[in-house]
């Protein structure tokens, strides 16, 4: 990433460098084009010139010339003129004559040369104006070396003036030309006091400082009184740019406290102009000179990061607190002051620095999240966008529990099925993460079928085998089945989760339906008392009532009973007395008697249909609540019927009352039209999900909507205020058949588009304008729009990414060709066209 | 046996009919009789020997395969096995594997005679031996298949008629160069294969494939020097990607030439070559040019040898025996003109011309399988070898039963949902695709509306734009072509295959992947013919509507979740302009209540009753991953999994990015 950034970052700012410089270059005004007579007679005293000399033919193009009259205008600032002067070819002079003068650029004053440059010292426009400029400063700027130096300056300067210390890392910089600009400006106010001596940087620096960047500090030594104390430092905290070192200059001339008698409000400092706060001591006559101490304090702590003021405030009528003892003025316009009651001087320095913190890390985050945008734009193709693929990929380390699941291969397949009386078997791909999802839900199953004999847990990788599952026909994973014994396997096809698949297994271990031999164990059956295979489930079970006359529809409801095995508890009765069975609940045989609540309900249903598929569909109608809670599994049974939903969500139970409400409403005729239910968010925590989406926030609950599932995605929301009761209820569904009422929210139409692109490779493989246009006819000699892979990638920027494997592919085969060339022949003619038969 | 038998009556000759015959007891020929027989075909196979295999019975002559017999691939996957098992046949009986009949890694050929026995036998294949078909002819009919039928005729003139004929016959006549002393030469068929017999002599071999080598290598211990001679430049295998040309295994020759240990190697047109002999019984090598104005009874001193002109002339010194190692050509003399069985044009007229669908393309109903149907593929495939001849026989024969008996190409069904896993499942185990790559393909059909595909597996891709017709499944709403492929410029004689970044490791460049990878190809409708005809060159199907490359892998294991399925099911998303993500259950629930629409993978999962819930550890690292919103108020910090407490830690570090950087160079560590 690093490298990357460089990559960009080079090409911009030379891109920024041409941009500020070539207009520059263009106003060739700046610069006048002389002969040497001429130039020397009008120089001026006083008047600083650079000059440099060309041949009368101008060999242009030479890249310091050209960054010498780019640098005009920066050095026309500082009262320098550039002057080009053109040597006649007969001039030997000192400057004409010679070849080496051409090299170099010269720096006069009047008419007196200060400097000679040679030009690899004038490398760019920072370069040209630090160098110049450090020649004509050479008394404002002094060059030190070594600390001693330093010292003696400094202690020279005490009680004088104040010293400023650059360091810079080489001359010629950008931050060499900042300080020497700085220099031009308050070089008479300041000692400015220069080096690049990385040594002399860390012995005047507490800690380790970073020698490779520029640092500049400000040392106050014309307070300092004792020739033994060095002066106090105030360091640039900023990059060294002209902007900062101004900034903090002035800063550093401001006073170091502003007594204030006015409103805050009113009050502009130099701090405030220059973005920084402005902390207010607030002072009482009684306490002046100590709030005065104070404020000096803070302000030496504060220097270069906010003003400090004292206020009077017996002088100004203040609104505020009387207990107040700071306020903080922001930059920002229209911030109201702060009044803050403070402990210590501790506080207040940590209120300014954490603010410039806050600060600071906004910015960066503003251009973090710019740079974020970028990259999501290009990167986020390759993050994992699949909930269950990256949940898997994130489990991948933990060991599953499989000992209780047996791994079967080809080899033992056949064999372990006749060994139990029941065999689940769990097909999948060992790479797929669905299937790895079920494995882990599959491995929990063992737990739950703890106390159960006969059932056999198996498990077959299809990567491992897949001759084996295509001999048993298993096209998709994950699949599970159950095998027994001289039986068709039956396919799982319920909800992947352990207590699902638990149940699953449990109910499949009896016959569906369960073939009942007396009256006495058809009644049994229905007050609860099953094999104890079946006795753990808390299913409604169902049995089935046939006379003998009534082959057809049993038949039917056997086939039924296959189909729904596993899901649902099937006994079937059809012995002689069937009809005196059916007749206890008013029904005839066929027909259903289908017992709730471990048998405290039984309703008896006539069956009139006798197709399989009628027989299916009946049975699991009658298995459906008549006020169900939904939940996550079963949801997709009640969406099966197509209705519009009547949902009630609860934070915990419903109430008995709007269970009572809910109910009588079910009940009603018209429950034909919806789906009447409700949805305990304990239980259900995702329909709090829904709220939101319905929402934006979680409305009070319980909460009544009618939701258009399938028709139109609108969702209404009964009125809060009224209370829930069926006639109200009634009510307010009537206003909406009417349309009298307004959707609070309707369902999002939109399509499940592709989450991200993909790589466009056919676009890599031939960029725009090579597009394969269909040719007439087809010749041999039709050439390829380019020749493929290696040469068409030339284009393409991913292929620069790997320059070298390129060059080499192309190097070698030129090699080769050559290598061809060299081989020993045995017929000193080349016979061209002809070959002989295949060799 | 018989019951298909039928004794016709035409023109005074019986003649036996079956539905199919095929030439050859060969592998193909065997490979064929499978087929024909599982669907219970009325077929024949006529072989001239007493047993199948009568090429191998001869050749190689010094008897060592170079189709690798590999024992152990760390994987039971037999499909995924059988990619490094190049000897076996076809069939559902797993004692036929070659494994069971030889431990060598490069197998004797009597090994491969005994397992063609085996097979014939076990199989009770159809096969009637000593039966030398000398002529074929064409009868018009147009009752018959293909408005003909075919006319056989054997070593004792009984004559057989059949609708269809798959010629297996392979290529076993021995390629002949004449040029003035070839009398001299001695033929690979026959000459001796006992090293002693070449013990202190100068031999010069002609040819410079496998042949040739492995004539060298047998002598290269006894010779004075071996000199082999060919028109162009060795082509070894490892450079060219293709199994045909010069093995590693039989490579030793190269050693000495490039060693200075006098063998060596020079190239030259075979035609210009003549041989003179000197009364010593010495072989002498001169040019046919200069011999073309001699009277050449007047002796070997009045020949000019051009070192007489050239002085330090390559091949000067005279030669004990010269070899001709020139490989085989297809036997076209048994076909009646009416039949059209021409030689291909260039570098395959040792092959008769066929369509990419292996039809003759003089004669419709005869079909050319095995070693002799290469010229689709040939330098490029494995069609002419039977680790790649085994699948398109395959291929051939579920053409014919489209055709012949409506019976249509074999496909599965699927929802869309299992659209990334069934490309993943047979670009990870598919045989015949990565031995016949960029020649047989899997085709996805899509259902309308995209809620459900067809899978067609191993199709010959030169007949793409007849699908349809060939296999008679539709395919109105598009379709992907799963093709496995080579870079296309990194194989070929001159180029280095070991230069640095050869493979790519990230999925953004894998179109720029060198080794065998899979490519997929998205078309929203079938190519045409003329679509066909005009793609690009080194394309094997038209430019399609977009395409995605599977990146190389070192291990040729693409299931890798991040860098090898994420970005395939990014590409099927968006060609089917769907989401193909997996949900959890509760996603489906959340979004059955807030939107009108569903994914596929609820739809097909979940609103079936089939949802995925998802084990609490699982959910729990979706939610980590921030793919999952976990809506449990956050107090009740009971139900988190105990070891939550390196959750921020664990998310931190996956959250910036899956790649690991430090790792990158790992992905690439095939370079160094």
């Amino acid at each position: 990433m690093p490298a990357q950034k460089d990559k960009w970052f080079s090409p911009l700012v030379f891109l920024l460098f041409c941009a500020c410089s070539i207009p520059r270059g263009g106003s060739a005004s700046l610069q006048q084009e002389l002969s040497p007579q001429h130039y020397f007679s009008g120089l001026e005293a006083g008047k600083t010139s650079l000059a440099f000399f060309t041949p009368g033919v101008s060999p242009g193009g030479q890249p310091f010339l050209e960054q010498i009259e780019s640098s005009a205008e920066a050095l026309q600032d500082y009262g320098i003129s550039v002057v080009k002067v053109n040597c006649p070819k007969e001039d030997v002079s000192r400057y004409c004559g010679k070849e080496n003068a051409l090299r170099k650029a010269f720096l006069f004053r009047g008419t007196r040369l200060i400097r000679e440059f040679p030009t690899d010292a004038l490398f760019d426009v920072n370069s040209i104006v630090a160098n110049v400029l450090f020649a004509l400063l050479f008394n404002e700027v002094k060059y030190v070396e070594t600390l001693a130096d330093l010292e003696n300056i400094e202690n020279v300067l005490k009680g004088k003036s104040n010293m400023v210390f650059a360091y810079v890392p080489a001359t010629g910089t950008a931050e060499h030309r900042a300080v020497m600009e700085a220099a031009f400006v308050y070089g008479t106010m300041h000692q400015f006091v220069l080096t690049t001596e990385a040594a002399l940087l860390k012995a005047t620096s507490h800690d380790d400082p970073d020698v490779s960047s520029a640092w500049l500090s400000f040392f106050h030594c014309q307070q300092a009184t004792a020739p033994a104390q060095p002066c106090r430092r105030t360091a640039l905290a900023q990059p060294l740019t002209l902007l900062n070192i101004h900034r903090h200059l002035k800063l550093m001339g401001a006073p170091l406290v502003t007594e204030v008698a006015e409103d805050p409000e009113k009050i502009s400092t130099v701090h405030l102009q220059l973005g920084l706060p402005l902390v207010f001591i607030l002072s009482h006559q009684e306490t002046y000179e100590a709030d005065r101490r104070t404020a000096e304090f803070v302000a030496w702590q504060l220097l270069g990061k906010a003003g400090v003021a004292l206020l009077s405030r017996d002088l100004v009528d203040l609104n505020v607190l009387h207990r107040s003892n700071i306020a903080l003025k922001t930059p920002e316009e229209g911030m109201p002051i702060q009044y803050l009651v403070l402990e210590d001087t501790d506080e207040v320095i940590t209120l300014v620095e954490d603010r410039n913190k806050v600060k600071q890390i906004q910015e960066d985050e503003q251009e973090e999240e710019e740079e974020d945008e970028d990259e999501k734009e290009n990167n986020n193709q390759d993050i994992q966008d699949d909930q269950v693929v990256e949940a898997v990929a994130r489990d991948k380390k933990r060991e599953l529990p499989l000992e209780q699941i047996r791994v079967l291969t080809e080899e033992n397949f056949h064999s372990s099925l006749s060994e139990a009386a029941q065999t689940v078997v769990l097909f999948y791909a060992s790479w797929e993460a669905v299937s790895l999802a079920v494995l882990r839900s599959y491995c929990e199953v063992p737990a739950h079928l703890k106390g159960t004999s006969g059932v056999l847990l198996s498990r077959v990788n299809c990567w491992d085998w897949p001759g084996l599952c295509s001999q048993e026909n298993v096209t998709q994973f994950p699949s599970m089945r159950i095998y027994k014994e001289g039986q068709q396997s039956v396919t799982y096809d319920g909800m992947w989760a352990a207590e699902e698949l638990s149940s699953f297994i449990l109910l499949s271990q009896v016959s569906c339906p369960l073939k009942l031999a007396t009256m006495d164990e058809a009644e049994g059956y229905l007050r609860g008392e099953f094999p104890s295979e079946l006795s753990s489930q808390h299913h409604p079970s169902l049995l089935g009532v046939f006379s003998t006359a009534t082959s057809e529809a049993r038949e039917a409801f056997e086939e039924a009973g296959n189909i729904l095995s596993g899901h649902v508890r099937m006994g079937m009765y059809f012995e002689d007395d069937a009809l005196a069975l059916s007749q206890k609940y008013s029904v005839s045989p066929p027909a259903l008697l289908l017992a709730r609540s471990g048998g405290r309900s039984v309703e008896g249903i006539t069956l009139s249909k006798h197709s399989v598929q009628d027989m299916v569909q009946r049975i699991r109608y009658e298995l459906l609540d008549i006020f169900p809670e939904i939940t996550v599994p079963n949801l997709p049974q009640y969406l099966q019927l197509g209705k519009p939903f009547l949902i009630l969500f609860s934070a915990g139970d419903i109430s008995q009352v709007e269970s009572k409400e809910m109910l009588k409403l079910a009940k009603r005729r018209s429950q034909q039209a919806f789906v009447a239910c409700w949805l305990n968010l304990e239980k259900t925590p995702v329909g709090h999900g829904i709220l939101r989406m319905y929402f934006s926030t979680t409305p009070s609950l319980p909460v009544l909507l009618w939701v258009n599932l399938h028709a139109g995605g609108q969702v209404f929301k009964f009125p809060s205020e009224q209370s829930i009761t069926e006639v109200n209820i009634l009510l307010w569904l009537e206003k909406l058949q009417a349309g009298l009422e307004i959707p609070s929210s309707t369902l999002s139409e939109e399509d499940w588009k592709p989450p991200l692109p993909a790589y466009d490779f056919l676009q890599m493989m031939e960029p725009p304008g090579a597009e394969l246009s269909p040719r007439p006819g087809d010749t041999a000699a039709q050439r390829p729009p380019q020749s493929p892979a290696g040469d068409t990638a030339r284009g393409d920027p991913a292929s620069r990414e790997e320059p070298a494997r390129e060059s080499t592919a192309q190097d070698v085969g030129s090699l080769g060709r050559d290598l061809r060339g060299t081989a020993p022949r045995l017929a000193a003619r080349d016979k061209q066209g002809k070959r002989h038969s295949e060799l | 046996a018989l019951l298909g038998l039928a004794l016709c009556a035409v023109s005074g000759a019986a003649f036996l009919y079956r539905d199919y015959c095929v030439i050859g007891a060969g592998p193909a020929g065997l490979q064929a009789a499978y087929f024909l027989q599982r669907a219970g075909r009325d077929y024949i196979v006529f072989e001239r020997s007493h047993a199948p295999g009568s090429f191998f019975a001869l050749y190689p002559r010094h008897r060592k395969l170079i189709s690798i017999n590999k024992q152990y691939t760390g994987k039971s996957n037999s499909e995924f096995n059988l990619r490094h098992d190049w000897n076996s046949l076809l069939s559902h009986d797993r004692r036929l594997l070659f494994r069971h009949y030889s431990r060598d890694f490069f197998p004797n050929a009597d090994t491969m005679v005994r397992y063609l026995e085996d097979f014939a036998s076990l199989l009770k294949l159809r096969v009637q031996y000593n039966t030398a078909i000398i002529h074929v002819t064409l009868e018009k009919n147009e009752q018959a298949w293909n408005g003909h039928y075919f006319l056989l005729t054997d070593q004792d003139r009984k004559n057989y008629k059949c609708s269809c004929l798959l010629v297996a016959a392979g290529t076993w006549v021995p390629n002949v160069v004449n040029f003035p002393g070839s009398e001299y030469v001695e033929g690979y068929e026959t000459v001796s294969i006992n090293p002693e017999d070449f013990a202190g002599q100068t031999v010069l071999i002609l040819g410079r494939g496998n042949s040739a080598f492995e004539t060298a290598e047998n002598i290269l211990g006894v010779t004075n020097f071996i000199h082999m001679v060919s028109r162009s430049r060795v082509r070894l295998s490892w450079a060219t990607h293709y199994v045909g040309d010069l093995r590693a295994i039989n490579n030793g020759l190269l050693d000495t030439y490039q060693l200075k240990s006098l063998d060596g190697l020079l190239e030259g047109d075979l035609e210009d070559l003549a041989i003179v002999k000197d009364k010593k019984g010495k072989l002498h090598i001169t040019l046919r040019f200069y011999l073309e104005n001699r009277n050449v009874s007047a002796g070997i001193d009045s020949i000019t040898l051009p070192q007489d002109e050239l002085d330090n002339f390559a091949t000067r010194a005279p030669y004990d025996r010269v070899i001709r190692c020139l490989g085989w050509k297809f036997d076209f003399s048994i076909y009646n003109r009416s039949l059209k069985m021409m030689p291909g044009k260039g570098n395959v007229k040792k092959y008769p011309q066929i369509k990419p669908s292996y039809e003759s393309k003089g004669t419709r109903g005869l079909f050319v399988l095995g070693t002799a149907s290469h010229s689709v593929d040939f330098r490029k495939s494995a069609g002419g070898f039977i680790h790649g001849f085994r699948y398109t026989t395959r291929a051939v024969h579920r053409l014919l039963e489209n055709r012949h008996h409506g019976v249509p190409w074999p496909s599965t069904v699927y929802p869309i949902t299992q659209l990334t896993n069934s490309i993943i499942k047979r670009v990870n185990e598919a045989s015949g695709l990565y031995q016949m790559f960029s020649v047989l393909a899997d085709i996805i059909l899509l259902r309308e509306n995209a809620t459900a595909f067809e899978y067609l597996e191993e199709y010959p891709i030169g007949v793409l734009a007849e699908l349809e017709m060939q296999t008679g499944r539709k395919a109105h709403s598009g379709l992907f072509v799963i093709i496995m492929e080579y870079g296309r410029n990194f194989s070929g004689a001159d180029k280095d295959v070991f230069y640095y970044n050869r493979a790519v490791g990230e999925a953004q460049h894998a179109w720029q992947s060198n080794f065998l990878h899979p490519v997929i190809y998205y078309y929203k409708s079938l190519p045409t013919e003329r679509e066909m005809r005009q793609r690009p060159p080194e394309w094997p199907v038209p430019r399609p509507a977009a395409i995605h490359h599977i990146v190389e892998d070192f291990l040729t294991d693409w299931t890798a979740p991040n860098a090898h399925i994420l970005p395939l099911r990014r590409f099927l998303e968006n060609c089917l302009g769907t989401d193909l993500r997996h949900f959890f259950a509760e996603s489906c629930f959340l979004f059955a209540f807030t939107h009108q629409k569903l994914p596929p993978s609820c739809q097909q999962g979940y609103m079936r009753m089939q949802g995925l819930v998802g084990s609490r550890e699982l959910r729990h690292h979706a939610v980590q991953a921030g793919l999952l919103q976990d809506y449990t108020p956050t107090d009740s910090g009971g139900d988190r999994p105990p070891d939550s407490h390196d959750g921020s830690e664990e998310q931190l570090m996956t959250d910036h990015g899956i790649p690991v950087r430090p790792l990158q160079h790992l992905v690439n560590a095939k370079d160094e």
